[in-house]
């Protein structure tokens, strides 16, 4: 008897935002509208890609300066996000690939599609990527976002916000998000935070304010813990492959 | 149970998923190398493909902010990953990661056809590429399976094609092949809403 992780729990699609948001405009076209057909994980789901340092630069997660001209720095309020990468059973989620991107202190995403008027940071590149350690901790330094408007409603905002992708070890982990910062009034008027079904999934995704790690006179930090579905464990052999 | 945690909750990859992902693509170049660019590797045994398509939204239109993601097994059935019994060829990653063109909304990868891997329960899955879809408008990233039409046989005993009630919704999963200048090229087109919906599931 050899106690191996198994299945991962169900994802709680009620914690989630549904397909159809009505006041997020695009999700109307494209939402499927017949129910997900639900799978018991086999291993083409509780496997998944794996990084490692040979992938990424350690001077990636630095968004101050990794795209910076030598000797500058991007414009706006220096802050770090940092927390860890966790499962549901709150075990931590080491050597795992924590990407984000974002737009500059003036509201601005470096892209060839964004046409806000707000310049572009030229030492600013907008994303960053990282690897968690044995702990499962992870940090970005970076400038805070700034909010900027989007065409859903005439006069929308998106409230100041950073992208966060994570891998953990399965595809079934797979996840994508997005961080807003603690206080922010526009939080709760945005279209796509009210996708989110929930005050607490809301909560969940607002990054508090951490005096803490907040390095004085430099840099002010925000916590922001992820959390991946986690696995079942079991007294008996793994069942996926066998029995 | 009150001391499990909530997983966090998913917000949509919003239109400038690009510059997180694919930076290249957003028109900036940042990163020594972009993940996910080589599937298969220079090494992989197996039958060179190319897998390609458009994703179309409700309206029947191409949609041409997507991101796509592939993970897959080589073309022994085995993924590249400690819990998957067996070992892959030296560079073979499995993992792709592609955009739909601004203009055209077509995207593609190259990589080798994977073989058939262990299902549940004694089973045997026919050969598949797993895809995650993320875009601007979907607020949950999207998982469906690639099938291979050619794949008769072992698609008629696949325990997953099989649990889709509808045999007419089956076809959504069925990339069709054919040649192009002596390559192998498969097409898959998902739809995302409309009479011919990719099934997707909840993995």
């Amino acid at each position: 008897m050899t106690l191996s992780p198994a299945e991962f729990y169900q994802r709680d699609r009620e914690w989630h935002p549904p397909a159809l948001t009505t006041g997020y405009k695009t999700s109307v076209a494209r939402s499927p509208k017949y129910s997900l057909i639900s799978l018991e994980n086999t291993v083409s789901e509780i496997t998944g890609p794996r990084f490692g340092h040979g992938d990424i630069d350690p001077l990636d997660k630095d968004m101050l300066h990794n795209y910076a001209a030598d000797g500058q720095s991007a414009i706006g309020e220096r802050i770090i996000i940092h927390g860890r990468v966790l499962d549901e059973n709150a075990r931590p989620v080491p050597d795992t690939l924590v990407e984000a991107w974002q737009a500059n202190a003036g509201g601005r995403y470096r892209h060839k599609k964004d046409m806000y008027l707000a310049p572009i940071d030229p030492n600013f590149g907008g994303c960053g990527r990282t690897i968690t350690d044995a702990d499962g901790y992870y940090y970005f330094r970076t400038v805070k976002p700034g909010a900027y408007p989007w065409r859903n409603w005439v006069n929308s905002w998106r409230p100041a916000h950073i992208h966060l992708s994570v891998f953990g070890t399965a595809f079934a982990q797979r996840l994508i998000t997005q961080l807003y910062f603690e206080g922010d009034p526009l939080i709760a008027k945005c279209p796509i935070v009210k996708t989110l079904p929930d005050p607490a999934t809301v909560e969940q995704l607002t990054a508090k304010l951490d005096m803490n790690a907040t390095i004085p006179l430099d840099t002010i930090a925000y916590k922001f813990d992820i959390v991946l579905r986690g696995r079942r464990s079991t007294l008996f052999e793994n069942r996926l492959e066998g029995n | 149970m009150s001391d499990y945690l909530k997983e966090t909750p998913s917000q949509t990859a919003g239109p400038f998923v690009h510059i997180g992902l694919a930076p290249g693509a957003a028109g900036f170049d940042i990163y020594d190398q972009e993940l996910g660019g080589d599937i298969a590797g220079p090494n992989a045994a197996g039958e060179r493909i190319r897998v390609e398509g458009l994703v179309i939204d409700g309206i029947g239109s191409p949609v041409k902010d997507v991101l796509l993601e592939a993970w897959q097994a080589n073309a022994a059935g085995v993924y590249a990953h400690p819990e998957s019994a067996g070992d892959v060829e030296d560079g073979f990653r499995g993992f792709g990661r592609v955009i739909t063109d601004f203009d055209t909304g077509e995207w593609a990868f190259d990589t080798v056809k994977p073989g058939p891997v262990a299902g549940r329960s004694g089973s045997v899955q026919a050969p598949h590429i797993n895809l995650w879809i993320v875009a601007r408008g979907i607020n949950v990233g999207l998982n469906t399976r690639i099938y291979f039409e050619d794949e008769v046989a072992a698609n008629a005993a696949d325990p997953v094609i099989n649990l889709i009630e509808w045999e007419k919704r089956r076809a959504t999963l069925l990339a069709k092949r054919s040649e192009r200048d002596g390559q192998v090229v498969y097409r898959f087109d998902v739809c995302l809403q409309g009479d011919n919906e990719t099934v997707f599931f909840d993995i």
